[in-house]
């Protein structure tokens, strides 16, 4: 039997004199399996009789196919060869625009697209196979650039080259011009960045008429991947079972492009009648697969003289590569956060995401943030310096205040004080202090410090109308021996889901935490509750999930087998009971868009997120003038998060955030050539090891959040955005020249330092009121 | 494995793992990550990036920590190597595998039995490190989801038991 759960569900009465799960750091859920190497990934599963694939790519940026050889030297019969005339569906994988295909047929239109599959008992031959197909091209121009897609040399993708355009327009941008006493510009680049999960993509697929397909992943979304299994391989619902191995990190590269090589799988099983397991090799999987979009922002702001944002243009675009895939959703992230944590009386936001022959840029925590954050950040400082105030200044009088609006004209109704958040993380650093001191210590010596401020906000769960279009359900079982179980297609990879959620369910039952466990991430056992992404999982499916588990509770009690009260023992007890008597017992809970929230599709306008984190994080650093190299030596970060579900997890997601945000500006820089990466190993894509970071100090402000489970908001992302700023900025605060790209290595530093230490943005004072 | 192991001849190679005598046939130049993996099913070493750099697949060989994705089987003939299936006796774990369950050393966990056999490695040769001496000694192996801080922790929480046991 099953029963519907009201959303608005009250708790009040249950939370008397309980002690609390949530807000306590219990152990990890799966973590004793991960200590103890027993936790199983794709690559540790082998099924009977199966067999390995690999994947022939395009070797050119853009052009036709005109021929396909074999050669002589591979035993072709030994091997299953899949091409796109073997897909009995559509050859695409279905996501938003469709656009992608799964394998090529006529064209190419990126380095390493796939074009062939090929399958045999022996994976040591399968790149003898690879090696021995040859294709021959009619080669087409390609574009590599932002630039070179604007400049429309070649169109590549559509009519135009754009994905995708978006205009936010907010108060008389005109009259903002008119009466500024400073005008200023600036332009600001960030460069693709690898997730660099340690484990690579990896897929298993079987395949037989009664059951259909099944796929065995490391994944974020399974409903993702069932969605465009079913589009390519021509299935309905219940011929696809996606279910999700133990996954070695995301970061958001496991979003799109496991659908991919899960219908790569797919397409073999089916063509062999017998199980294919596709391993990706670290080059394959830095090559092939989905990196974070390059960006370009301009600003153009108009300021008063005290300091005061009047308003502005910005320009926001990114390359998207070869394909549409999810460059809409990021750029729609991107624009909104463009105008970062400030009050803008008027501002217009012009963003576009461009077509160009690179694989297609995809998710990557953050999601357009950290490329139109590191802009508006980089770009306060430069106002500061125009206008002669402090870089804490220019924030402190600019910040949103409760009751004003956001670009989108969202109303901020939480009593967020960003100027005490931004007190606190100056004492935390010392920074007055110590700027002070380095501007002194700097006059000599062969390396010179500086201190860097990012102040900045980050949206929980789906932009505008997303949430409401992905209508999540999750369930909460009672099981027939009493215990309970989490219902959801929210996945795990570290962050912490299955624990978090867990903690949920068992504080809304008052039982303990061990008493919870979650249904494996099986589309035969779990609702669609939802992509694993947007910071979405703790606040938005956290919040179904209380919903759920309060509707498990209330069937008892209304049953009579339970009452107020009640200890785990009964609980348990209520628990057989009902599942004796009625059979299975489930709760379902469906997102439920909260009342008076409202958001304009075509004007981009209205509340764009159910919740916004807030945060200031402020760098110190040293430049070495031998080396060129920066190091950061201390790292403070403090943030508005809402409740603090857990915190030793939640202090474990902004540290490893920050660290991939200090990756972001000073190391990983993914060199390309004719669209292609060219260092796609651990070797000379250079991530941070534990002897590059510094201490990373993370603190909470926990100011609570309607919206979300027992107060939370989104948490993963946050950490990706503020680092690249606050460094950039506390190195322009130790060399007095700013850097406006990253990342910023020594030989762009060494580079900076020789040609001219002038601003490159034109500024210039108007003619006054 | 490449082609020329192929054409090599399989060999009679036996060693110790975790204890336990074993002996196979293999390509001698086949690599022990490979032969821990597929013939042993010891899945908790992972391959990471296959060149040695990311430190997923470490493993001890005679006490000394290694890359297993870059050592030919061969080498290991004779040799006792420790896994991490071999770290907790029984049900009872390790003080480095509570301590990072405790401590948050552990994400999304594919590094965790490489970091913790390193850390071992590294309580083995310095029973009290600093967190300078952990940062270096745990620099060979990577880690995307921690940022290392609490992987740190980790390490000097297991220093401190066993300081106290």
């Amino acid at each position: 039997m099953e029963t519907i759960a009201d959303e608005q569900c009250e708790d009040e009465g249950y939370l008397m004199n309980r002690e609390r799960i949530v807000g306590e750091s219990v152990p990890r859920k799966e973590g004793r399996d991960k200590v103890t190497g027993r936790s199983k990934y794709v690559d540790d599963m082998v099924l009977p009789n199966m067999l390995f694939a690999a994947t022939v790519r395009s070797q050119i940026p853009h052009g036709r196919i005109r021929k396909i050889s074999f050669g002589a030297d591979v035993a072709w019969d030994e091997f299953v060869v899949v091409s796109a005339k073997d897909i009995p569906g559509r050859n695409c994988i279905a996501l938003i625009g469709d656009d992608q295909p799964c394998l090529a047929g006529e064209f190419v239109n990126h380095p390493e697209e796939p074009i062939l599959l090929v399958a045999h008992p022996d994976r040591h031959v399968l790149q003898k196979a690879v090696h021995g197909v040859s294709i021959e091209y009619d080669r087409l121009p390609a574009i590599f650039t932002i630039e070179e897609s604007e400049g429309r040399s070649e169109v590549v993708w559509g009519g135009d080259n754009i994905f995708k355009t978006y205009l936010i327009e907010k108060g008389n941008v005109e009259a903002g011009w008119q009466n500024a006493d400073y005008i200023v510009e600036g332009e600001y680049s960030t460069g693709a960045q690898e997730q660099l999960y340690i484990e690579n993509n990896g897929m298993i697929a079987s395949f037989d008429e009664a059951q259909g397909i099944t796929v065995w992943g490391s994944l974020q979304c399974p409903y993702y991947v069932h969605k465009a299994l079913m589009a390519l391989c021509n299935l309905p619902a219940d011929k696809v079972r996606v279910v999700q191995m133990e996954t070695g990190g995301a970061f958001g590269g496991k979003e799109d492009y496991p659908s991919m090589i899960a219908g790569h799988a797919a397409l073999l099983a089916i063509k062999a009648g017998r199980p294919v397991k596709i391993i990706y090799d670290r080059l394959e999987d830095m090559a092939a697969t989905t990196k974070r979009h390059p960006s370009r922002t301009r600003h153009r702001t108009a300021v008063s003289r005290e300091g005061k944002i009047l308003g502005g243009e910005i320009e926001f675009t990114i390359d998207g590569g070869a394909y549409a895939t999810l460059s809409s959703v990021v750029l729609s992230r991107g624009a909104i956060h463009a105008g970062g944590p400030y009050y803008w009386p008027s501002v217009r936001i012009r963003a576009k995401a461009v077509a160009t022959n690179a694989p297609p840029h995809g998710a990557f925590r953050g999601f357009g943030a950290p490329q139109s954050l590191f802009a508006m950040e980089r770009h306060m400082d430069r106002i500061a310096q125009t206008i002669g105030l402090s870089p804490v200044e220019i924030r402190r009088r600019n910040f949103l205040q409760p009751g004003q609006t956001t670009t989108t004209e969202q109303v901020v109704r939480e009593p967020i004080d960003l100027g005490k958040l931004l007190d606190r993380a100056l004492e935390i650093s010392d920074y007055e202090s110590k700027k002070r001191a380095f501007a002194n210590q700097n006059q000599t010596g062969g390396s010179k410090k500086g201190m860097g401020i990012a102040a900045f906000l980050h949206g929980a769960g789906f932009t505008g109308s997303g949430e409401r279009y992905l209508s999540s359900v999750v369930g909460v079982e009672g099981c027939a021996d009493g215990a309970v179980r989490v219902l959801v297609s929210s996945t795990e990879f570290g962050q912490g889901t299955n624990t978090v959620l867990s903690q949920i369910a068992a504080e809304a039952l008052h039982l303990p935490y061990e008493n919870v466990s979650m249904a494996p991430p099986d589309t035969l056992e779990v609702p669609n509750s939802g992509p694993t992404v947007a910071s979405r999982t703790a606040m938005v499916v956290g919040k179904l999930v209380q919903s759920a588990a309060l509707g498990i509770a209330q069937t008892l009690i209304s049953s009579n087998l339970l009452d107020d009260g009640y200890s785990a023992d009964e609980f348990r007890e209520a628990c057989r009971q009902y599942v004796a008597m009625h059979g299975q017992f489930r709760c379902w809970s469906r997102y439920d868009p909260p009342s008076g929230i409202f958001w304009d599709d075509e004007k981009y306008r209205g509340e764009a997120y159910a919740a916004f984190a807030w945060a200031v994080y402020i760098a110190e650093v040293t430049v070495d003038l031998a080396t060129y190299s920066v190091s950061v030596d201390d790292f403070v970060a403090l943030q508005e998060v809402g409740k603090v579900l857990h915190p030793v997890l939640a202090r474990g997601q902004i540290i490893g955030g920050v660290a991939q945000g200090i990756g972001f500006s000073l190391y990983e820089k993914v060199v390309w050539q004719n669209g292609r990466m060219q260092n796609g190993q651990m070797t000379n894509y250079i991530m941070p090891t534990s002897s590059d970071l510094p201490p990373i100090r993370v603190f909470f402000e926990e100011l609570g959040n309607v919206y979300g489970a027992y107060g939370a908001k989104g948490i993963g992302e946050l950490p990706m955005d503020g680092p690249a700023p606050a460094i950039l900025n506390a190195v322009e605060d130790a060399l007095g020249v700013p850097f406006n790209s990253i990342p910023l290595l020594p030989e762009d530093i060494m580079d900076g330092l020789a040609t001219s230490p002038e601003n490159n943005a034109t500024i210039f004072t108007s003619g006054g009121r | 494995m490449n082609d020329s192991c192929e054409r090599a001849a399989k060999a009679e190679i036996s060693f110790t793992v975790n204890g336990e005598a074993k002996s196979i046939r293999a390509y001698p130049m086949e690599r022990l990550l490979d032969v821990l993996r597929l013939e042993f099913g010891l899945t908790g070493a992972k391959e990471g990036c296959g060149e040695g750099e990311c430190g997923s697949c470490s493993i001890l060989m005679d006490g000394t920590l290694v890359n297993s994705c870059l050592v030919p089987v061969l080498h290991a003939a004779g040799t006792s190597i420790a896994t991490i299936e071999g770290l907790a006796v029984e049900d009872q774990l390790h003080a480095l595998q509570e301590a990072f369950l405790q401590c948050g050393g552990a994400q999304c966990g594919i590094c965790t039995p490489g970091m913790i056999l390193a850390a071992s490695h590294l309580l083995q040769t310095k029973a009290e490190p600093t967190t300078e001496e952990i940062r270096e000694g745990l620099s060979g192996n990577l880690c995307r989801c921690t940022g290392y801080s609490q992987i740190l922790e980790a390490v000097m929480e297991a220093s401190r038991r066993r300081a106290v046991a």
